[in-house]
């Protein structure tokens, strides 16, 4: 494992609105290849932690070795283009374009061509696009109009349009969230072999346990924005103080609360 | 030291009838999201529905009831509007609701006259406040004094509307999420309707207050809307508090404003709200918009060039186009011309509007600086028509830059109204500098050279420079910047990730546009011979509104058409009539209510439906869940 | 899309019309005039005026038209827009085939036509509007116009105002090109004949949209004698509310432009201010031969009393149709040198087109403002010719462009 390099690495991270603590002193690390999932109960801090980590958030203190370059204070986009790839609880997709098109302004950007006024999107990276969409199980729909995609779609097509920096690490903030239990398992399965094929690093949260125990290489609890507890998912569902706080009856509630609110 | 006070009484006094219209406005923007133009068409019945009633009952029961009365009439005309017209159009694209209430207002100016004559009229003045009260020597109007006193009065009603009833309560969540009232299980319909007659009411509450104040005449509505939206905006929208500060605000900046700089009257609430803007880009007391969320279902249809038969058609049909001196008059070609000159400037505001998603309610400023800018190269320095052609629409660059650059900070109805703002501000920089611009009296003489002189080589020119632009524009759009735009448009969280710099990209397009419309102006120049404050006015900018918006927000080609059919039912009803407003505002009324997605939108639904009927498509609507 | 298609189609259809009605050029037994004036805009002024030309029209061709031809109006909305003012132009030439243009109220809207006649050898005869630079900076050979100028009723209204005692005077305009050019003409013919006054405070309100009170106030604290007032219609209104209200007009002398003209003297009603001195039309007090045949026809037309626009419109087409007979012709160049110092009976009296720089020498009426029966009227009024209160040929030779 020391061979393999570290892709984020964050030191004392500390967040606080009006005098209550959303995140702090939060530490952690991650490497490629490895499926890192961040867990707690709502309001533990870990939105505000994935929007810090994704430069739409200005932490109060503490450091963000994001591929080896300090990132605090960097807009999103300008992580983006270090090689970070992002999925949202709410899907954010172009509505009104297809699916194709959608993965192609990615790659337009990817390849520096925003200011390109001449040119035809249509034909620009044609196949790489048609690539990524096949790797995600959503070849067949390229033609359609995203708009009028089911909402696990949407999430693939999110997986696609992240993919298309050729990122070293993903940043997926509930990905299955408003997903069909079976849905879950797929994206997560696809998630996961793709990191493990390209040696992507994943950091993502979830609410649902199956997915993090399935998929997660190590979990990391927030409780009250700090970190409470972190290490491979038999050392964290052995861990008392995270059954106590967290995996109680909480779990189911907070589940179905959430697949009501994210559709 | 009496004097200052007074002054500022009477600068209270003035805020009192602004704030009214204002909260008005507000609560209807607020709850209903319409940009509703027509509030002061209300405020204007108001004051003539009040004139008739007061004239006809007399006393102080008369007075005080005709006015009332007038406005609670009015505030049923308001509802029937609501319930007949605007109920239609809800789920319409954003804005397409200011297209009708705006050909309402061209009616209303009509009708009014029709109604109640071309003449002023003078109203009575209200029974117990016809004197003045001394004040260490300066008179202070009584009637002043009972609005200073109205106006708060007003404002704790509306309190404690808001504040301690249910329908206050429901109405300040609409404010807040359209959506969520609906899902509370509220009749949003009755909630609209009533949200929308209070709002009328007050308008023409406003309108009739001013009776014994000024005289009643069918201009007022346009004296006052804009005014109003200002403050409205400058407040914060939505806020009532806001308004009333904003109105007094404004009021008062003008009482005292004119005392050092006598002119600052014409561009003062301008000059305010551009600085608020920059500043608190949500108004005095106004709340960060939540990001739009676009109508699930609406724009499933994304755009596609030219397929290579359409483009063929194109080409026959600019080529067929282009045949027309063959068999038409002079005044035909002049008039070909101006509806070319139209769609490009049409096509400047789709780039910016459609595939931008910025409205601009100011875009005749970068029209206006073209023209001016061939009219001060051709004049002034006396170069030739290729060179000012060229050069003069760089002022319109220029301005779309620097404007452009504080414009695309905001979105919405901010950046509608900052660019409304900028416009007046160059208006009032033209009609004011009468030493370089001419002043209302303009530039005259900036006719074109020999060459294109004649109707026919001018229009030749006029329909090869548009299909240019056109073009250039649609291969823009399906270029990787525009695709970038449109990412930014859809969605800024979205864009922002995949590494768009999304003000960058607007900046850019709001220039491109800007340059685009000074093109515009350039020939228009040249087509006039002459440049007038006029073509940076407001009512071109509202024209170019109504062109991309009758067309088709939502499609690529929209623009064109719709400059094509207002302009050439404009030009057409002004020659044939003398009520043309009244003509041409019933005629945007139908084509709103026909065509709710513009006149290419509702083509391209029908052709879209028949293509799905005809080959069976799978594709059941039944898959839209979620759009985001 | 097909949206180049559709261009064509769509430019095809809006100029088929057009098309037409050019080619339809029957035999010439008709004289036609192209008329254009702001009627959607400010029909309180153009509704009488086209009442005017409309009587005009008719004596005209019941007195056997011009030289045997019938005449025709075909009048034009310009809806208070230059451009739009042109477009009318435009088809009245290009379509209508029309012997000349006339009419127009707005000084803009003027200029823009008269240019338009410039560069198209059109001949003009422009009706209302009001800015000297018509004849004068921007004058050209092509455009007549019959209404006394800006200059020429600043001259008359000098003439009285420079015999008040009144040392210390200020001003209150419309923030546009006639409010701003009244005022300077004003201020520089009186200075001339009493350097002895001050100016000490100048308001501004933009133009229909004053916001009286305070301005009335601003005023007020300048402590003025005298108050120049330019402003008229809706904003007048509001001014003389506000002004009779706070007491601003007591013990002060007023001059007014065109406030004694019943277009805006009328609304006033009862609130109508005492003792002003204007420029107008008196109608109900003017007992000449010329004025009452034409009170009489009106009136028994239309069973309405004239405003001055009627007077104008009416005044247009008899010009125009003099001008048309004496040239017998509808070359601009033959209809230019019959215009040049022709002279015609007006309800005025006898009006002539100076050669040296196309004004008429329409006069108007200087009097007093006054409350009679609850309406205002004009009293103790004179008829001032417009040819005494013109700048000498010399001074005229200066202001006009080369040509």
């Amino acid at each position: 494992m020391s061979m393999v390099p570290t892709l984020l690495k964050v030191e004392g991270l500390s967040k606080s609105y009006g005098g209550v603590h959303a995140v702090r002193s939060v530490s952690f690390e991650l490497r490629a290849g490895e499926i890192l999932a961040l867990i707690g109960p709502n309001g533990a801090g870990k939105s505000t932690c994935f929007d810090m980590l994704n430069g739409q958030n200005m932490p109060d203190s503490g450091r963000i070795h994001l591929l080896g370059e300090d990132t605090v204070g960097r807009k999103p986009r300008a992580i983006w283009r270090l090689g970070v790839g992002r999925t949202f609880q709410i899907t954010a997709t172009f509505p009104t374009m297809t699916v194709r098109e959608n993965v192609q302004v990615a790659l337009v950007s990817y390849g520096r061509q925003l200011f390109n006024f001449w040119g035809s999107t249509a034909a620009y990276a044609r196949e790489e696009a048609g690539r990524l969409l096949d790797l995600v199980g959503m070849g067949a729909y390229a033609e359609r109009p995203c708009g009028e995609l089911a909402y696990g779609d949407l999430k693939r097509l999110e997986l696609a349009i992240a993919l298309a920096n050729q990122p070293r690490l993903l940043l997926m903030d509930e990905p299955t969230a408003g997903m069909a239990p079976r849905e879950r398992i797929e994206l997560m399965r696809l998630t996961a072999s793709i990191a493990r094929e390209q040696s992507i690093g994943v950091l993502f949260t979830e609410h649902d346990m199956d997915v993090v125990f399935e998929h997660a290489d190590r979990i990391l609890v927030l409780n009250r924005g700090s970190l409470i507890a972190e290490g491979s998912p038999e050392e964290v569902r052995g861990n008392p103080q995270v059954r106590a706080i967290y995996l109680g009856e909480g779990l189911v509630y907070d589940a179905r609360h959430r697949e009501g609110a994210g559709a | 030291m009496a004097f200052y006070f007074v002054q500022f009484l009477t600068g209270l006094a003035s805020a009192a009838s602004l704030f009214l219209v204002a909260s008005g406005l507000s609560i209807i923007f607020g709850v209903t999201r319409i940009v509703n133009f027509a509030h002061g068409a209300f405020y204007m019945l108001g004051a003539y529905v009040a004139f008739t009633l007061t004239e006809r009952f007399s006393g102080a029961l008369g007075f005080w009831g005709g006015i009332v009365v007038a406005a609670l009439i009015v505030a049923i005309i308001g509802v029937l509007v609501e319930m007949v017209l605007l109920r239609r159009i809800y789920h319409a694209p954003e804005l397409f609701q200011l297209l009708a209430t705006f050909g309402l207002t061209l009616m209303v100016q009509d009708i009014v006259v029709m109604i109640w004559g071309p003449d002023d009229l003078l109203g009575r003045r209200a029974p117990g406040f016809k004197g003045a009260v001394d004040f260490f020597g300066q008179n202070i109007p009584s009637y002043d004094l009972f609005l200073i006193a109205l106006c708060p009065i007003v404002l704790g009603i509306l309190w404690l509307l808001f504040q301690r009833t249910r329908w206050g309560v429901l109405v300040r969540a609409a404010t807040q999420d359209r959506d969520m009232v609906a899902a509370l299980g509220v009749n949003q319909k009755w909630l609209f309707t009533s949200v929308f007659a209070l709002g009328v009411f007050l308008a023409a509450l406003g309108g009739a207050l001013q009776i014994p104040r000024d005289a009643v005449h069918h201009a007022l509505d346009l004296r006052i809307i804009v005014e109003v939206f200002v403050v409205v905006v400058i407040g914060g929208l939505g806020s009532i508090i806001g308004a009333f500060v904003a109105a007094v605000l404004v009021s008062e900046l003008n009482a005292f404003g004119i005392l050092i700089f006598p002119k600052i009257s014409i561009i003062l609430v301008f000059l305010v709200m551009a600085v608020v803007l920059i500043v608190r880009p949500w108004g005095l007391f106004g709340k960060p918009e939540a990001a739009a969320r676009r109508t699930p279902g609406l724009t499933v249809t994304p755009w596609r060039p030219l397929t290579s038969g359409e483009r063929l058609m194109s080409l026959g049909a600019l080529v067929l186009a282009a045949m027309m001196p063959l068999f038409a008059g002079n005044y035909a070609l002049t008039v070909g011309s101006e509806i070319a000159i139209f769609v490009i400037f049409a096509a400047s505001l789709h780039f910016l509007m459609s595939v931008g998603g910025l409205a601009s309610f100011g875009h005749a400023a970068y029209f206006g600086l073209g023209a001016y800018g061939v009219a001060f190269l051709a004049k002034a320095a006396g170069l030739p028509m290729i060179v000012s052609l060229l050069l003069g629409p760089v002022l319109g660059l220029l301005g779309a830059a620097i404007f452009g650059f504080f414009a695309v900070q905001l979105s919405g109805v901010y950046f509608a109204m900052l660019t409304l703002a900028f416009a007046q501000i160059v208006w009032s920089i033209a009609f004011q500098w009468v030493e370089v611009t001419g002043g209302d009296n303009g530039i005259l003489g900036v006719w074109p050279e020999r060459w294109a002189a004649s109707p026919a080589n001018f229009y030749w020119l006029s329909l090869g420079i548009t299909a240019l632009v056109v073009t250039v524009l649609r291969v823009m759009v399906f270029s990787p910047f525009g695709f970038a735009l449109r990412a930014t448009r859809d969605s800024p969280l979205r864009s922002e990730a995949i590494g768009i710099n999304g003000k960058r990209v607007q900046w850019t397009a709001f220039v491109i546009s800007g340059t685009v419309a000074g093109i515009g102006g350039a020939l228009f120049a040249y087509l006039k011979g002459s440049v007038f404050p006029d073509s940076v006015g407001i009512s071109l900018s509202v024209d170019a509104l109504v062109m991309v918006l009758l067309g088709g927000v939502e499609t690529v080609s929209g623009a064109v058409i719709g400059a094509i059919v207002f302009k050439a039912a404009n030009i057409w009803l002004v020659s044939q009539t003398d009520l043309s407003k009244l003509v041409l505002g019933g005629f945007i009324v139908l084509m709103v209510v026909a065509f709710p997605k513009g006149i290419v939108g509702t083509l391209e639904t029908i052709r879209n439906r028949r293509r799905s009927a005809d080959t069976k498509s799978a594709l059941a609507t039944s898959r839209i869940e979620v759009a985001e | 899309m097909r949206r180049r298609h559709l261009l064509g189609a769509g430019l095809a259809i809006a100029v088929a019309g057009m098309a037409g009605s050019a080619m339809a050029q029957s035999e010439i037994k008709e004289i036609k005039i192209g008329e254009i004036n702001s009627y959607s805009l400010l029909p309180a002024f153009t509704e009488p005026y086209r009442k005017g030309w409309q009587l005009a029209v008719e004596e005209i061709n019941a007195a056997g038209g011009i030289n045997g031809k019938k005449l025709v109006v075909i009048s034009k909305d310009d809806g208070g827009k230059p451009a739009d003012a042109q477009t009318a132009a435009n088809e009245l030439v290009s379509s209508e085939n029309v012997a000349m243009l006339a009419g127009t109220f707005l000084s803009n809207i003027g200029l823009a036509v008269s240019d338009f006649a410039n560069q198209k050898k059109v001949f003009f005869l422009a009706a209302e509007p009001l800015t000297d630079a018509i004849t004068w900076s921007k004058g050209n050979r092509y455009t007549f116009r019959l209404r006394p100028s800006n200059y020429m009723q600043a001259a008359m209204l000098v003439e009285e105002a420079a015999k008040l005692p009144a040392k210390r005077w200020a001003t209150i305009a419309p923030n546009y090109e006639y409010g701003q050019s009244a005022v300077a003409v004003f201020k520089k013919l009186m200075s001339e004949k009493r350097p002895d006054i001050q100016w000490v405070d100048e308001q501004w309100p933009p133009q229909g949209k004053i916001d009286a009170g305070p301005v009335v106030q601003a005023v007020a604290a300048a402590n003025p004698e005298a108050i120049l007032n330019v402003t008229f219609g809706a904003d007048l209104v509001k001014l003389v509310r506000e002004g009779n209200t706070r007491g601003l007009f007591k013990g002060r002398s007023v001059v007014s432009f065109l406030t004694g003209e019943p277009e805006y003297l009328d609304p006033l009603k009862d609130e109508t201010p005492e003792g002003w001195i204007v420029t107008g039309y008196p109608w109900y007090d003017i007992k000449t031969p010329d004025h009452d045949k034409f009170l009489k026809a009106y009136q028994a037309k239309y069973n309405d009393y004239p405003r001055l626009g009627s007077i104008v419109g009416y005044q247009t087409i008899k010009a125009a149709a003099a001008i048309l007979a004496k040239a017998n012709s509808t070359d601009p160049e033959k209809l230019i040198a019959a215009t040049e110092g022709l002279s015609m009976p007006s309800p005025f009296g006898e009006i002539t087109f100076r050669k040296i720089d196309h004004q008429s020498t329409l006069g108007a009426y200087v009097g007093k403002t006054a409350l009679k029966d609850g309406k205002g009227v004009m009293v103790n009024s004179v008829y001032r010719k417009g040819a005494d209160y013109l700048p000498s040929d010399a001074e005229v030779e200066k202001l006009r462009p080369k040509q």
